[in-house]
């Protein structure tokens, strides 16, 4: 378990020093989302309709553009050949990459996204449920896209490949994020939703890194 | 001891090499030599497990290989022609990452740097290293982390003169201590006694079927 | 079992005895299916001559989901057994599963205009037809990011995998998410609620398209193989 957090902690430290790449999808999160109310006009009310769902596509998108680089530097700097000799298992060094991922970018934008709410003019009972919301789907993001991301490693124009790719499978994050936030201002309560996110997680947590580590074995050949 | 019985490798659906053979015993050498394209880099790969074999079998100590692909790869250092290390981390940095991942201890790293030169390097970034340079840190690995096989893929390129030197010795201490070692080169390198294999010797041709179609 | 069909010379010579058997097959089943869909049925109480449009619309849905569990499970072959054929097969069906599943889409749109009155709803099962294509999409575009063949077969053998996983967890999340197309009906627990002389022409129609998508997947497939061997070819004179 030991090789798991060193890998951890390498990546966060490349994430750190590197600077660019995570904070740029936190950048991109939220000039993408303050764009939003300059198109389609600042009336609090169609703002507040439309905050919650908007805030999950820029969160899918800023996850997507950060997941380009999650394996292509270690293919290109022949760290993969390594990593996946080394003694951690493929699926372990996916996970823990993953992991650092979420610390790096998602839980960023988990802490962000009220704020933008809030600027969105969103009803403040459905705040606690987007923050909550997010935390559980943010790390199910990095997953699935690791999939992705494994899929395109050394392929033509990765990036909008693994946008096409991925996209699709996060449509029930989609579906279920929103539905939390607008559920808890509705009244009902969002319980449900949270159950549904948390499976979610759960699923990717335990499918997506064999995928990805089979695909990443497959890159290599 | 490392048995290799009729490999083929196909890439991209084209025959490599096939039928190649060979066979190494505690402290024994190959050189595998062979003009561009040949499969120089290929072959490495596929001992290392991370190509596979079309047809053939690698052993190692009678069994094969991929029986415990895991256990195997903890005895094997794969040396490919990219040097793994990361621009943003300091040297020291570099080499103790891949030091821990093998469970080796700390205090191996700045030793395994000496012996390469680079101990006055230690707490540079990476990304200020040289081509020879970064190459050693790549050799430093071979120091730091005990490991029974090497495959070298062109361990000298980029290197000086003397540093050529010290990577032979390191390669001659690890056979003195019973390592094997697989090199591929095609520039002058010193393995004492090394057994030769030229990869033109096992040239393939053409695309291959699993099945009986031979195409062309 | 598998790799006797596996063999590529074995599997064209299978292909070229079934190919005019599934064709003639499907072109009488086809006329058949017409007629008695276009003349020898009635029209709907409600919906009158716009039903016809199911009788092309329900079968290229069912071939669009065929289709993909044909990817997947000639997927499945290709990286359990490593066998260059299945990747082929794989390869070879997702066009035409794309296709019937663009052609869904495009018969549900002309359906639902003068049905709901407009082109298109954000259905569950219309949002879902729409994400399957995108699946399609994804993986042919896959296929054709890679310059080494069998390093993009194995990559898209994994995403129609993973594909196949999210399927129902989509369709789930899209059916929550939204319903208002009418329930399923052919397929419902207690036996079809669909007339009789509606439900004739709908399977012959869905015969004619099996058949239809078996032909054409034996000479898609056919094709790929005669271009490795130009491949194979090229390879050879390049060198020497």
């Amino acid at each position: 378990m030991n090789g798991f957090w060193l890998v951890v902690g390498r990546d966060l430290a490349l994430a750190r020093r590197q600077g660019g790449e995570s904070g740029l999808a936190l950048l991109f999160f939220v000039l993408g989302t303050v764009l939003f109310p300059l198109g389609i006009g600042p009336e609090t009310q169609m703002l507040a309709r439309a905050g919650a769902g908007l805030l999950w596509i820029m969160a899918l998108l800023a996850v997507l553009l950060s997941l380009e680089r999650l394996f292509q530097t270690d293919f290109e700097d022949g760290s993969l050949d390594l990593l996946i000799m080394a003694p951690l298992a493929a699926s372990l060094t996916v996970l823990a990459k993953c992991l650092a991922h979420w610390l790096a970018t998602g839980l960023p934008m988990v802490v962000t996204a009220p704020l933008l709410a809030i600027m969105l003019a969103m009803d403040p009972a459905g705040l606690g449920a987007l923050t909550l919301a997010m935390l559980l789907a943010t790390p199910t993001l990095s997953l699935i896209g690791a999939i992705g991301a494994a899929l395109t490693v050394g392929a033509r124009r990765g990036g909008v490949l693994l946008t096409l790719l991925v996209l699709p499978l996060y449509i029930p994050v989609l579906i279920f994020g929103a539905g939390a936030v607008e559920a808890s201002v509705a009244g009902p309560g969002a319980k449900g939703h949270f159950m549904i996110l948390g499976a979610l997680l759960l699923m990717a947590a335990t499918l997506a890194p064999p995928a990805a580590a089979a695909a990443l074995r497959h890159a290599l050949e | 001891m490392l048995e290799a019985r009729d490999l083929t490798c196909v890439r991209a659906e084209r025959v490599v090499f096939a039928g190649l053979g060979f066979r190494l015993s505690a402290g024994e050498a190959l050189l595998v030599t062979g003009p561009n394209g040949s499969g120089k880099s290929s072959l490495l790969r596929l001992l290392a497990g991370l190509l596979p074999r079309a047809a053939g079998q690698v052993l190692w100590h009678g069994t094969a290989i991929d029986d415990d692909l895991a256990a195997y790869r903890t005895g094997v250092h794969y040396l490919g022609h990219l040097d793994a290390a990361k621009p943003a981390l300091t040297v020291a940095q570099n080499l103790a990452f891949w030091a821990g991942l093998h469970g080796v201890a700390a205090e191996r790293v700045m030793p395994a740097l000496a012996s390469f030169g680079l101990d006055g390097l230690a707490s540079l970034p990476a990304r200020f290293l040289s081509a020879g340079q970064r190459r050693r840190l790549a050799l430093a690995r071979l120091a730091a982390i005990p490991a029974s096989l090497w495959l070298l893929d062109e361990p000298t390129i980029a290197l000086d003169r003397e540093n050529v030197r010290a990577s032979e010795a390191a390669i001659a201490r690890h056979r003195a201590q019973g390592g094997l070692a697989v090199v591929s080169s095609n520039v002058a390198i010193a393995l004492p006694d090394a057994h030769g294999l030229d990869l033109a010797d096992f040239a393939g041709r053409g695309i291959a079927w699993p099945d009986d179609e031979a195409v062309p | 079992m598998l790799h006797r069909f596996a063999n590529p010379a074995r599997f064209l010579r299978i292909a070229r005895w079934v190919v005019p058997w599934s064709a003639s097959l499907g072109l009488v089943s086809g006329a058949a299916g017409l007629y008695l869909g276009l003349a020898g049925s009635p029209a709907d109480y409600q919906q009158g001559d716009t039903v016809r449009i199911m009788y092309v619309h329900v079968p290229a849905a069912w071939m669009a989901l065929a289709a993909y569990a044909t990817m997947a499970l000639a997927s499945a072959v290709a990286l359990i057994w490593k066998h260059p054929l299945a990747d082929l097969i794989a390869k070879s069906t997702a066009p035409i599963g794309a296709t019937f599943t663009a052609i869904a889409l495009i018969t549900g749109a002309l359906w639902g205009q003068p049905t709901w009155g407009t082109w298109w709803v954000w259905d569950a099962r219309l949002t879902s037809v729409l994400i399957l294509l995108f699946l399609y999409v994804g993986y042919l575009a896959l296929w054709n990011a890679f310059d080494d063949p069998t390093r993009a077969a194995r990559a898209a053998a994994v995403l129609a995998l993973v594909g196949v996983v999210n399927l129902p967890i989509i369709k789930f999340s899209v059916d929550w998410w939204n319903t208002l197309h009418q329930p399923a009906s052919v397929l419902k627990i207690g036996g079809p609620t669909i007339h009789p002389a509606m439900l004739t022409p709908l399977l012959l129609m869905a015969l004619a398209f099996l058949c239809y998508f078996i032909t054409l997947l034996l000479l898609r497939v056919r094709g790929e193989l005669a271009a490795r061997k130009l491949r194979a070819l090229q390879a050879a004179r390049a060198e020497g």
